[in-house]
């Protein structure tokens, strides 16, 4: 099925880029992160211009997003006080991370800065996790389901933090400041890589705030919907580069992934869900340590005047 | 015989030079033409092939073997180039080198190899072949640089199927009639796109004549890109709008299920 995309400027496999959505869609809707970190390299790879994949890449996971939200708000999923939170520092942080993305690519360095950060940031997140996980599978050695490794905390830097709320979701009575300043980051990488963030935001709200692991993925989500929708506005504005027939193709696939990705969530263990995230983050990250070394196969890049 | 032939070959090549009274009439004159004049982007464009043919008629001799190379150019833009080195084991950006105009296609088709039918000089000055395009590049760097660059410029372009050399794409039939194929790729801008066909005897040009394609879209695709470029609020509105939808109605459908 050949479609023709006005604003990419070329004609795609139609298939191709719903099938693409319907993989992302389903991790996202199983791990709660956007699967951008997937989608915007994928695109690329398949001859799509580096902005145009950003940028659109960012409304289909807006829509993986919102069914997820919905559907983690049924179980009750989703702490809506958290989330405004974080929400509101991610527009603080999204626009920083525009002006930063500004900068950047003046100088001519973006995609090499985005690189890197892949490579540090989903590294650590994924060895962390990994880590994490196999240790709590080793615990639970043979005991079925049952109760809950219930050892969760936060990290003292929050437990200092003035202004404690009570969120009752969560689990948590700490101060606004913690997710406030989490939002932020997550907005400004958000700008800057073109994902969702919700690989960040999913471990963040696990070990640094220690939120009850029932409403991480759905939480996440809720920030991740928010944000999403400001960078493909930021993006109409400033790049003008969100093509809306790859956006609607990416979508048909990612809405429906993410409902079959809600349900694969409902019966597999958390722990396992985590150690296959960390495995999918900790693959990446190499594949992208091992693209910054070896010579790229486009040495030279074109920039329109 | 063989004397008469030679005169009017010494009599062609005489020919600019020459004044109109002695041989108008034996001026050859290239007939070209092209498959299709309009190239329309919208759904369903998986690219084209575009017959650039056309007729070489020489009233003097229709003996004399000539050569064909036919050039379709697409509209030059302003660019910047960058290349990446590696610097402390990762590769990154680090020259880079400003052009005025380079075209945004570049196809070349000639019925011998450029430089069986003409020498250097003349392909540099009707920019026949890829190593002989004129790229303008803005600012002084030393010419070697300036080649490293171009030589990178057209490679990736090439792998993108934006420029192409065909040594032997022009099918010359009966000494009259020629013809070159040439595929154009999905992924080409719009804008006009000129062909422009040389004939060619004993490495110089003898005549040479142009034609035109235009490159556009229409319909939904000129309204998306219409609406991207000047509504950025309502275009960006409907994107938001659409995802939150489809994500709400995917829901609502898996709900029932």
């Amino acid at each position: 099925m050949d479609v023709y995309l006005p604003i990419a400027n070329l004609a795609v496999n139609g298939l191709v880029i719903v099938a693409l959505g319907l993989a992302t869609g389903i991790l996202s809707g199983v791990f709660g992160v956007g699967g951008g970190f997937l989608t915007t390299p994928l695109l690329i790879f398949y001859g799509i211009p580096p902005t145009v994949a950003a940028a659109s890449a960012a409304s289909q996971v807006t829509g993986a997003s919102i069914s997820g939200v919905f559907a983690h708000s049924r179980n009750d999923g989703v702490d809506y006080q958290m989330g405004v939170v974080t929400v509101t520092g991610g527009m603080v942080g999204a626009l920083l991370g525009a002006l930063l993305f500004n900068l950047l690519r003046a100088a001519g360095q973006i995609d090499v800065v985005i690189n890197v950060l892949y490579v540090l940031m989903l590294g650590t997140i994924g060895s962390l996790m990994a880590r994490e996980s196999i240790e709590a599978l080793r615990n639970r050695g043979g005991s079925s389901g049952g109760k809950r490794a219930a050892k969760r905390r936060h990290h003292p830097m929050i437990a200092n933090l003035p202004y404690r709320w009570r969120f009752y979701r969560s689990g948590l009575y700490i101060s606004p400041l913690g997710p406030l300043i989490l939002g932020v980051v997550v907005g400004i990488l958000t700008m800057l890589m073109g994902v969702g963030g919700g690989f960040f935001m999913v471990p963040a709200m696990l070990y640094i705030l220690g939120m009850s692991a029932k409403v991480v993925v759905g939480t996440s989500l809720f920030n991740i919907l928010f944000i999403t929708m400001l960078v493909t506005m930021v993006h109409a504005f400033t790049t003008r580069a969100v093509d809306i027939v790859l956006a609607g193709l990416l979508l048909i696939g990612s809405v429906t992934g993410a409902q079959l990705g809600t349900k694969i969530a409902g019966f597999a263990k958390p722990e396992h869900l985590r150690l296959v995230l960390a495995m999918i983050v900790l693959a990446i990250a190499a594949q992208m340590a091992w693209g910054l070394g070896v010579r790229p196969d486009e040495v030279y890049t074109v920039v329109p005047l | 015989m063989s004397r008469i032939l030679a005169f009017l070959v010494a009599a062609l090549f005489a020919l600019p030079l020459a004044a109109p009274a002695t041989a108008q009439e034996q001026d050859p004159i290239l007939v070209p033409d092209i498959s299709q004049h309009e190239i329309v982007l919208r759904q369903g464009f998986t690219g084209a092939n575009l017959i650039l043919y056309g007729a070489v008629l020489d009233p003097a001799d229709s003996a004399t073997q000539y050569d064909i190379v036919v050039v379709l150019k697409g509209p030059t833009e302003p660019i910047l180039l960058r290349e990446k080195e590696r610097i402390f084991g990762i590769w990154v950006n680090s020259q880079s080198t400003a052009y005025r105009s380079v075209p945004s296609f570049y196809a070349v088709a000639s019925s011998r190899p450029i430089l069986e039918i003409v020498d250097e000089r003349t392909a540099a000055i009707y920019e026949l072949g890829l190593d002989y395009l004129q790229l303008s590049p803005t600012g002084s760097i030393d010419p070697g640089e300036q080649q490293r660059f171009s030589e990178g410029l057209v490679d990736l372009r090439q792998r993108q199927g934006l420029y192409a050399q065909y040594d032997q794409g022009v099918e010359i039939s009966e000494g009259v009639l020629y013809r070159a194929d040439i595929p154009i790729p999905s992924n080409v801008v719009a804008g006009r796109y000129v062909a422009e066909t040389f004939a060619i005897i004993d490495g110089r040009v003898i005549t040479s004549a142009t034609s035109e394609v235009q490159v556009f879209k229409e319909g939904f695709e000129l309204g998306v890109e219409d609406a991207a470029n000047e509504n950025g609020f309502l275009y960006g509105m409907f994107a938001v709008g659409l995802s939150v939808f489809m994500g709400w109605a995917a829901g609502r459908l898996f709900a029932l299920i």
